[in-house]
């Protein structure tokens, strides 16, 4: 534990900030990007509470990874998770609730997010509990990052409101502006998340 | 000709490597091959072409859509006067048709081509010519009152989105113009079908025209079928086109001329066109004998988009089926699927976009059965011998 932050521990938590992202590259926990993101806020406590979870689960994890049988550890993984999401989803109940009935069922979904499990197999069951919650935190916080990209432009361009509050002026719509209704709907989230897969490979390939 | 042929020659090599403009190299390029036929052969391999390239086939295409143009832009100016009262002549009525629909005719072809040409110089390859067609059909397809803005976005949502991101012209699956509507449909319904108030236009355009009161709505036929109203537009009306509706969509008597000139040439497949109009009249038939709809199988066939749609976007040759037994199948449920979305929701008046849609992503499938089955077929041949 002496070296805290070595090069290795540092690239666990920076890693899928970007060139090893779980929504853009490995392409992961994509439904629930496109169900919770017409709203900015939601998608900012979806995207907090999976970083929660997956850091704790995989200190967790970490920590069990040695008495774990082999042969059951999915459903030893899973126990874990499901406690971590519904400690979450009461807090969410308890202090913000009007969010916590819009995400409605994908808080307990986060059961079987894909990253959750990706990063409980690839890497808690390999490495101590503190590389494995800077893997957490750092996977978390990738696909939260996506989630509030998405979240951003598809409640500017479809309720011209960002965290509630209207941004388009007044002034705008009696121009003759609409909000553009199909931002509302997942199909477009789709595609937007399919446009930061292209800025991202655009970017980093020229690298 | 001689003297543009020459004059092309000369300006030639301004756009070459090295020369002054070879920016606009693909530009330049575009615009000469949509003059003359290129002069260029294959050097490699054997290869029969006529002088029948895709661009002159499109021009085809955008020939066929006139009569449906014209009479559209009539019909606008002639519902803007009979609903404001006003009294004109049919050439002011042309003439306020004119100018209400070629504003959207000009930012359908500048966002596409401009998108296009810069598609085209970023990717170092020649211009496609797909959009010379998708950008007529566009201003066709939505109702009068659209406004260019939203229009603007939709055609460059549905270049990028529909057309560039598969690879350009010929590589997409879905038809760039039905998306651009679909678009339209999906992001701005009340600027699409909103209360009856779009189909007709609704403010004097220079001199031409008078203003329609506010509360003034007009619902097209197969809106009031939706709303299990019977139509006020019969047959004969539907037939002729002077109803409300999306600018080229209303008069069957237009869009026959385009179909004739169509068919003669060979640029669109009889099979497909035939086959939508039979499944839609089956399936038009099936319902009204069961008293679902207030419309019978022959309005629906000639109200709302049926006609143009199995006319000048069912039988695009990129999006639709390309085996010869496929068309008959592909076609055939365009022609079910409109009539049913039409029938059965009622959230949907018209339901030949959805139908197209919807057929063009089982287009690909239609022919691997087919190809599959042929295969199969030569292969059992082969062994029995």
């Amino acid at each position: 534990m002496g070296k805290l932050f070595s090069p290795e521990n540092k690239a666990a938590f920076t890693n899928p900030l970007n060139l090893d992202n779980p929504v853009v590259v490995q392409v992961l926990g994509i439904c629930s990007a496109l169900a919770v993101t017409s709203q900015l806020e939601p998608a900012i406590v979806m995207g907090l509470s999976v970083t929660v979870i997956t850091a704790f689960a995989n200190v967790i994890i970490s920590l069990l990874r040695k008495t774990i049988p082999n042969r059951i550890r999915i459903i030893v993984q899973l126990v874990v998770v499901a406690a971590l999401v519904t400690i979450v989803s009461e807090v969410l109940k308890a202090f913000a609730y009007d969010v916590s009935v819009q995400l409605s069922v994908y808080v307990g979904l986060i059961i079987t997010n894909c990253i959750l499990m990706g990063r409980l197999e690839a890497f808690a069951m390999q490495n101590g509990p503190w590389a494995s919650f800077l893997d957490g935190i750092g996977n978390g916080l990738g696909y939260a990052i996506i989630l509030v990209i998405v979240g951003f432009v598809r409640e500017l361009l479809g309720s011209g409101s960002l965290l509630g509050i209207q941004i388009v002026p007044d002034a705008l719509y009696d121009l003759g502006y609409m909000n553009n209704g199909m931002m509302t709907m997942p199909a477009m989230s789709l595609i937007i998340c399919g446009c930061v897969i292209w800025a991202h490979r655009a970017i980093n390939d020229k690298k | 000709m001689k003297a543009l042929r020459k004059y092309i020659d000369k300006i030639k090599p301004n756009f070459e490597e090295g020369g002054k403009l070879h920016a606009f190299r693909s530009v330049f390029d575009g615009f000469e091959t949509f003059l003359f036929v290129p002069n260029e052969t294959s050097k490699t391999g054997v290869n029969i072409h006529d002088a029948i390239d895709s661009k002159r086939i499109m021009s085809f295409v955008v020939i066929a859509l006139i009569p449906a143009l014209l009479f559209g832009m009539f019909n606008v100016g002639y519902q803007n006067f009979m609903a404001s009262g006003t009294e004109g002549t049919y050439l002011d009525m042309f003439i306020y048709g004119f100018l209400a629909v070629l504003p959207k005719i000009v930012v359908s072809y500048a966002v596409g081509l401009g998108i296009e040409f810069v598609v085209a110089q970023w990717k170092k390859e020649e211009i496609q010519e797909g959009f010379l067609v998708s950008g007529m059909l566009i201003p066709m397809i939505v109702p009068v009152n659209t406004p260019l803005w939203i229009l603007a976005i939709a055609v460059a949502f549905s270049v990028i989105f529909a057309k560039e991101i598969f690879g350009g012209t010929g590589m997409n699956i879905f038809n760039p113009a039905l998306i651009t509507r679909a678009f339209l449909f999906f992001a701005y319904p009340t600027a699409m079908t909103g209360d009856d108030t779009v189909w007709v236009a609704q403010n004097s355009i220079l001199g031409f025209g008078g203003q329609v009161p506010d509360t003034f709505t007009a619902a097209t036929p197969l809106g009031e079928a939706a709303a299990g109203l019977a139509p006020t537009a019969n047959f004969m009306d539907a037939v002729i086109g002077l109803i409300p509706g999306s600018i080229g969509e209303t008069s069957v008597i237009a869009i026959a001329l385009g179909a004739i000139l169509l068919l003669w040439t060979g640029v669109a497949s009889w099979k497909i066109m035939l086959s939508v109009f039979v499944g839609g009249a089956l399936t038009g038939f099936l319902f009204e004998s069961l008293e679902m709809t207030t419309l019978t199988w022959a309005d629906q066939l000639v109200m709302g988009g049926f006609c143009f749609g199995a006319v000048f976007m069912a039988t695009d040759p990129v999006t639709s089926a390309r085996t010869e037994g496929g068309k008959y199948i592909y076609g055939f449920l365009i022609g079910v699927v409109a009539v049913m979305v039409r029938v059965l929701n009622p959230g949907y008046p018209e339901g030949m976009m959805l139908a197209i849609l919807l057929m063009n992503m089982f287009a690909p499938t239609i022919d691997y059965c087919f190809v599959q089955s042929n295969i199969n077929k030569r292969a059992k041949r082969a062994l029995n011998k």
